[in-house]
């Protein structure tokens, strides 16, 4: 087991490293100036590169990055544009992003599982029904449409929630956000725990296990539950990851201050903020590398053939 | 033993079955796509929205860009400014009873039932044009590595996982600084996140059918591998491929009108299901009606291929429970 962990975290540091080499290289050889041009001289675009370390050979400017990035800042730390630190904006942005992804990650699961395990109990009955119609149309309904939807009904129609967030009103106006990104979650998660658990009841250990006399929530927690979890802990990682594109949208229109938000406004603002660009893209990179690894290491956890088919390979 | 010896034996007791015939491979998908309630329900929304994306901007009054001016009361010419929707002559508001706007215009003037069928087929002529790419690319890709295995699968898996592991985020935003804004930008960026699951399934198809007989048969008739992987395998994952294509294009939709929507998507005065939105969006809590007609479209285009897909998915491989 140790062994397949070692394994699998030098693999993704290694595609981490590879990606921010790309990254890095990628944005320095950009056309043009990373500088506001219109605003600035010729000679205080010299002095600027000069400052910068900009003329120097990229690998070498690639180790300095590279070194300055491992001691905990991203280059030299500042805005291009407006000369505003990198580091402070960013954490604060994580922080709100984070909260409200941890949010809709607990709300989907816990709903999507909830809803799953009620459709499988009642196959093809009503409530069968229904939950499927809820699971197609969350699929197909963007997120950010319902969030238009909510903030509109809930937030402007009837101002139950405020029509902002607001982060020291954060229980209350972080619900919409939360529900909405959760909403693509929660109905693929029930669809994918109402198939497993279908799958499951028809097979021949639980047969066997009513046949011992087991019924009800023992046997649906014991025997059932508990093997259509494996499967469903694989849908969870694209879920999340999915949420980062979601939130930008959901960070917009609902103006909360992001990661989301904070890229889009580096890429689609008066100019690219080459600076931020690269320092968002490594932090998304190595967030999207570490959940994956985590849940792959959970995965091995869980189901034992992963990790000795892993071996072998 | 002389012809005397044999008898002949009319064909009459020879029987077709006819209750359970043999039929062709694709027949019978389409037998059972179409016993699907659902997927015919999704494949007629399609063909709907289809057919007024094609059809409602050339047959319109007005042009997707076009500010439309009206006569007042007065006399006066004024541009048709954010006009709610008019149904008959609009005789109620006769101020403009020579003009009808069905979904009402947008806050410059133009009309939105124009705009959202436009909307409608530049969405779809970009989800079909990189789906369409993407399709080729992945499945060469997952058909060739899947087909020589060893080294050449090693490497290309590497590079898929490494692919994989950038967020499409990343991915857009970098795009974003070297492209110019506009359809451009949003084709590539499908292209270069939608092929690895493309090629994924066609590996794992190619992997279950180059042990298959036929694919000896045609190695010891002395075909390439090539010929052996264009011309034998393809064949037969078109069916798991065209799945993944019908999942995939709501994706390619769903990206664009994201893409729009945050800003580095469709420029004005082009317009997409996805700057609709985004322009609806500006206005929704004092002129509501401008963001309906985008987002019902946007709704139906994403359920329609979903039902397809689920409809061919099942078609494909159809369970014993359902026969």
């Amino acid at each position: 087991m140790s062994k397949y962990i070692a394994k699998r975290i030098l693999m993704s540091v290694l595609t981490l490293f590879i990606i921010i080499f790309v990254l890095f290289v990628l944005i320095r050889i950009m056309p043009g100036d990373p500088f506001p041009v219109e605003r600035m001289s010729a000679e205080m675009i010299i002095q600027k590169r000069e400052e910068l370390g900009l003329n120097k050979p990229i690998l070498e400017q690639f180790v300095n990055y590279m070194s300055m990035l491992l001691s905990g800042s991203f280059g030299n730390g500042t805005s291009l544009y407006n000369g505003a630190p990198i580091k402070p904006i960013m954490t604060a942005c994580l922080i709100n992003s984070f909260k409200i992804g941890v949010l809709s990650i607990l709300f989907g699961t816990l709903v999507g599982l909830a809803i799953g395990i009620v459709a499988a109990l009642n196959r093809g009955k009503f409530l069968d029904g229904l939950c499927t119609i809820v699971s197609i149309l969350g699929v197909c309904i963007p997120s950010y449409v319902f969030m238009i939807f909510l903030q509109y009904f809930f937030a402007y129609k009837i101002p139950f929630f405020p029509y902002f967030f607001d982060p020291s009103n954060f229980m209350a106006s972080s619900i919409m956000p939360a529900l909405s990104l959760s909403l693509f979650a929660i109905s693929t998660i029930a669809r994918f725990t109402r198939n497993e658990m279908l799958e499951v009841i028809n097979s021949d250990y639980v047969k066997l296990a009513e046949a011992k006399g087991l019924y009800g929530f023992e046997l649906i927690r014991k025997h059932v539950l508990r093997n259509a979890l494996i499967p469903i802990v694989t849908v969870i990682a694209p879920l999340v990851v999915s949420l980062l594109t979601g939130a930008m949208v959901i960070e917009k229109i609902y103006g909360i201050n992001g990661v989301g938000k904070l890229m889009v406004d580096a890429i689609a603002g008066q100019g690219v903020d080459y600076n931020y660009v690269l320092a968002l893209s490594i932090v998304f990179s190595a967030m999207y590398i570490g959940v994956m690894l985590v849940l792959d290491i959970l995965y091995g956890i869980i189901d034992p053939r992963i990790r000795l088919t892993a071996k072998e390979g | 033993m002389n012809k005397d010896d044999f008898e002949f034996i009319s064909d009459r007791d020879i029987s077709v079955d006819e209750n359970f015939a043999s039929q062709g491979y694709w027949k019978g998908v389409a037998v059972h796509f179409f016993r699907n309630k659902f997927a015919v329900t999704g494949l007629v929304l399609i063909v709907v929205i289809m057919l007024f994306a094609i059809f409602a901007p050339i047959v319109s009054t007005y042009s997707y860009d076009e500010i439309v001016s009206i006569t007042d009361t007065s006399g006066k010419e004024v541009i048709a400014k954010s006009l709610s929707p008019q149904i008959g002559d609009g005789s109620a508001q006769n101020f403009f009873a020579d003009r009808t706007f069905i979904f009402g215009t947008d806050d410059m003037g133009r009309d939105l039932w124009t705009r959202t069928w436009q909307g409608a087929r530049v969405s779809l002529i970009i989800a079909f044009m990189a789906i369409f790419i993407d399709m080729l690319i992945g499945t060469s890709y997952g058909l060739i590595s899947g087909f020589f295995g060893g080294v050449v699968d090693h490497i290309l898996q590497r590079f898929i996982e490494i692919a994989g592991s950038v967020p499409t985020l990343v991915i857009i935003s970098i795009l974003a600084i070297f492209m110019e804004k506009g359809i451009g930008l949003v084709i590539v960026s499908l292209l270069i996140t939608e092929w690895i699951g493309m090629s994924k399934i066609a590996r794992a198809e190619c992997l279950k059918l180059k042990e298959r007989e036929y694919v000896l048969a045609s190695r010891t008739l002395g075909a390439g591998s090539f010929h052996i992987i264009f011309k034998q395998i393809l064949p037969n994952t078109i069916g798991p491929i065209i799945t993944q294509v019908m999942f995939s294009i709501p994706v390619a939709i769903f990206t664009e009108a994201f893409l729009s929507f945050v800003g580095v998507g469709i420029v004005l005065p082009q317009c997409s299901i996805g700057s609709l939105i985004e322009a609806g969006f500006g206005n929704i809590t004092i002129l509501p009606y401008q963001i309906l007609p985008p987002i019902c479209v946007l709704a139906i285009l994403m359920l329609g291929f979903n039902l397809i897909g689920d409809g061919f998915r099942e078609a494909l491989a159809p369970k014993l429970e359902d026969m």
